[in-house]
């Protein structure tokens, strides 16, 4: 079917020669020449042409199979012909996933009660979950690229922290406290920040990202520094500690006690928040604002023509998605029981933002999915050691030639007179600032 | 001036660098009429929509819109969205902007963004499913219903607007402005890439328009049929400068537009001249 219009042997052959020269000019000196300073701190060198070689050659063979891959789904944009029985059969399929993956994984603590791993398995990726669908506001919907997304998370998480530490606050007060912060947090950033667009918004992100980093790792009278906050009260059953002791859940109730049931808590607690995410977010999409978001991302000029104020359009964005991240935070934290600045680099902010690209922008189940795919993906992988990551990327760039618009590649109208039908992200806008 | 003007320009400017794009313009336009703005490529006719809309701010100059109410407001001095959500202003664009993946029901249900906006109480309302929000909702979706069958594409309300035909795209860039029940429309040559048909139909909308919702309509056209045939005024500019106004008629015959249209391209010189023999 397209072999008829494949570029052919010769065209891969050029294009991986070409990627092999500029690997070859790359890695010469940063792999071929190894120099070190002698014991004189005279300048010692020596080469490693067969490392070199070997990287050369991967870059030219890797090359081909990508052009491979690519002519065997097709360039970017052609129309492949699926036959419609399996065109239907997939749209049922796709129908039932949500609902079978819900249900599933309000099981999971049934089937999985003596799997202390899944358990905590199932509590990161519903953390990414949420994370995601949170960011999936800012970025899927309103289309700001947020680099420092963690920022927000780690307000929520140092917020409960201290007041829990600091005022001996409840978890059920401080979790609000926490989102509420976070969205402040969001706000104050977003009103010098939002004026800017595109890459611009992304670097002053990033950095806001670090900033609140670098704060919490210097301000040592209040944070603790690099020490972090420790002994961070673990959550209450409204008020019901989870604990051993005779005024305990398991004592009221008069069965055994177990660690589990504060792991099967945790579960439900952060299901239950990640849940409330996405039902706030699917209830917003369909009220003026978050049409007004998705309109800002499609063509900002056209709102400002209708009389949408794009500032504060943008700010509700930006403090909705810092909402959902500072209850996130405030989770991670009391999981933990203990935070340092180090659970919120920029590798986490990354993170959450692969999973929202990789799930499709915009779409709530595709999020879910991402998160299920890289978080539990990235376990799967935990065999294979040094090479994780190297498996990880390859995974990542395959999934991104065969689904350039993520899993989720269609975008759901909000709001219909007869037929619900989803539009084509080809035709959806990523949004530019 | 005796005449009721909607809209008031008075030695209005815009100067990008060295380029003096509308030089000391005045015009005014009726209420509940269509004023037509016309002239040569490049004339500057867009510059002056996007200074009433707000998108660019005037060098100098003054531009007084008088709503029916008496309210007088003086577009210079709001910026970019209060035109259309306080003065009234919507305006279509050139290259059409609308919001391609949205469906073009949607397109319509965020021009009335404001008006939802106050509707689901600033969102609270609208979050708890308030039954006043319910109502406003409804509302906000007949009239949209309405605007599509006017536009005679009710059938495609579910499609996404990047989908639709050229010709449908500029008419729902039309319903999309009036959905934010404008006082003042401004339409930058809609019908610029449609055919005859097409064109005839677009005169009669915009005629609908004006009886109907009693919209002042002020329109950039190069079509001269479309100007000759639905315009009760015409003003014609050239170089940043108005060379002649008056009626269709008037303004057909002025040696001095002809002239400015030879200068620019032949044809539509042909076409000024031709469309009232
Ligand atoms: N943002 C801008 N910066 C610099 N020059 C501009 C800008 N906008 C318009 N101009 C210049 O102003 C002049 C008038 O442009 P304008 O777009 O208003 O013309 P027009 O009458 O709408 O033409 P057309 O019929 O081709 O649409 C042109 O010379 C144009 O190059
Ligand atoms: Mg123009």
């Amino acid at each position: 079917m397209q072999t008829s219009r494949a570029p052919g042997v010769a065209f891969i052959f050029k294009k991986a020669l070409i990627s092999a020269l500029v690997a070859l000019v790359l890695f010469s000196l940063m792999i071929g020449v190894r120099t070190e300073a002698g014991s004189d701190g005279q300048l010692t060198y020596w080469t490693r042409f067969g490392d070199l070689a070997m990287m050369v050659a991967t870059v030219f063979g890797g090359s081909i199979v990508v052009e491979l891959l690519r002519q065997w789904w097709g360039p970017v944009g052609t129309v492949r012909v699926v036959p419609p029985q399996v065109t239907s059969a997939l749209s049922l399929g796709a129908r039932l996933v949500a609902p079978v993956l819900l249900i599933f994984t309000f099981l999971v603590p049934v089937i999985f009660y003596n799997e202390r791993y899944i358990l905590d398995l199932g509590i990161l990726v519903l953390t990414y979950v949420m994370l995601g669908w949170g960011l999936n506001v800012v970025v899927g919907l309103a289309g700001l690229l947020d680099l420092g997304y963690v920022a927000f998370y780690a307000v929520g998480a140092y917020s409960y922290a201290l007041l829990a530490t600091n005022f001996g606050l409840s978890f059920w007060i401080c979790l609000p406290l926490a989102g509420i912060l976070a969205a402040f947090w969001g706000v104050l950033l977003g009103f010098p920040v939002l004026r800017l667009r595109g890459d611009y918004l992304a670097i002053v992100t990033l950095a806001f990202g670090e900033i609140i980093r670098l704060v919490l790792l210097n301000w040592q009278s209040v944070t603790g520094g690099p020490n972090g906050v420790t002994g961070i009260p673990r959550p209450t059953m409204f008020g019901i500690p989870l604990s051993p002791g005779d005024d305990g859940l398991a004592a009221m109730l008069r069965i055994e006690f177990s660690p589990t049931h504060r792991i099967v808590f945790l579960f439900y607690l952060i299901l239950a928040l990640a849940l409330l995410t996405n039902w706030v977010t699917i209830r917003l999409r369909r009220l003026p604002i978050g049409r007004a978001w998705e309109a800002l991302r499609e063509d900002e000029v056209a709102c400002r023509a209708l009389g949408i104020n794009t500032t504060t359009t943008k700010l509700t964005a930006f403090a909705t998605g810092a909402m959902f991240g500072g209850l996130a935070g405030a989770f991670f934290a009391t999981r933990q029981g203990f935070i340092s600045p180090e659970s919120f680099t920029f590798h986490e902010s990354a993170l959450v933002l692969a999973i929202v690209v990789l799930g499709g922008m915009g779409s709530q189940l595709g999020v879910a999915l991402a998160a299920l795919a890289m978080i539990g993906g990235f376990e799967l992988f935990r065999g294979l050691d040094q090479y994780r990551m190297l498996v990880f990327g390859m995974a990542m760039v395959l999934l991104m030639i065969w689904r350039p618009r993520g899993l989720i590649g269609h975008r759901a109208p909000t709001v219909f007179l007869e037929r619900n039908q989803a539009i084509s992200s080809d035709l959806v806008k990523e949004g530019h600032g | 001036m005796s005449a009721d003007h909607i809209l008031s320009v008075d030695h209005l400017s815009m100067r990008f660098g060295g380029i003096v794009a509308v030089n000391d313009l005045s015009f005014g336009a009726e209420r509940r009429k269509i004023t037509a703005l016309i002239g040569p490529n490049g004339a500057g006719k867009t510059t002056v929509f996007n200074c009433i809309t707000g998108f660019y701010k005037p060098t100098s100059g003054s531009m007084r819109l008088a709503h029916d109410d008496g309210r007088n407001i003086q577009l210079e001095r709001l910026n970019d969205f209060r035109i259309s959500k306080q003065a009234k202003v919507a305006r279509t664009f050139q290259n059409i902007r609308l919001f391609p993946g949205m469906t073009a029901l949607e397109n319509l249900m965020v021009a009335q963004h404001n008006a939802l906006m106050r509707a689901s109480g600033l969102t609270l309302l609208g979050l708890i499913g308030a039954p006043s929000w319910r109502v406003a909702e409804k509302a906000a979706i007949d009239l949209a219903r309405t605007w599509l069958e006017r536009i005679g594409l009710l059938d495609r309300a579910d499609d996404a607007a990047g989908n639709l035909p050229y010709g449908d795209q500029r008419r729902l860039e039309i319903a999309r402005a009036m959905c934010t029940e404008p006082a003042l429309l401004c339409l930058d040559e809609p019908a610029a890439g449609l055919n005859a048909r097409e064109s005839a139909s677009l005169s009669e909308l915009l005629l609908a328009i004006r009886a109907n919702q009693g919209t002042s309509i002020l329109l950039i056209e190069h079509d001269m049929s479309v100007v000759m045939e639905i315009s009760d005024h015409v003003v014609v500019m050239d170089y940043g400068v108005k060379i002649a106004e008056g009626t269709p008629q008037h303004v057909r015959d002025d040696p001095k537009v002809i002239a400015a249209y030879l200068g620019a391209d032949e044809e539509e010189a042909i076409a000024v001249m031709e469309s009232g023999t």
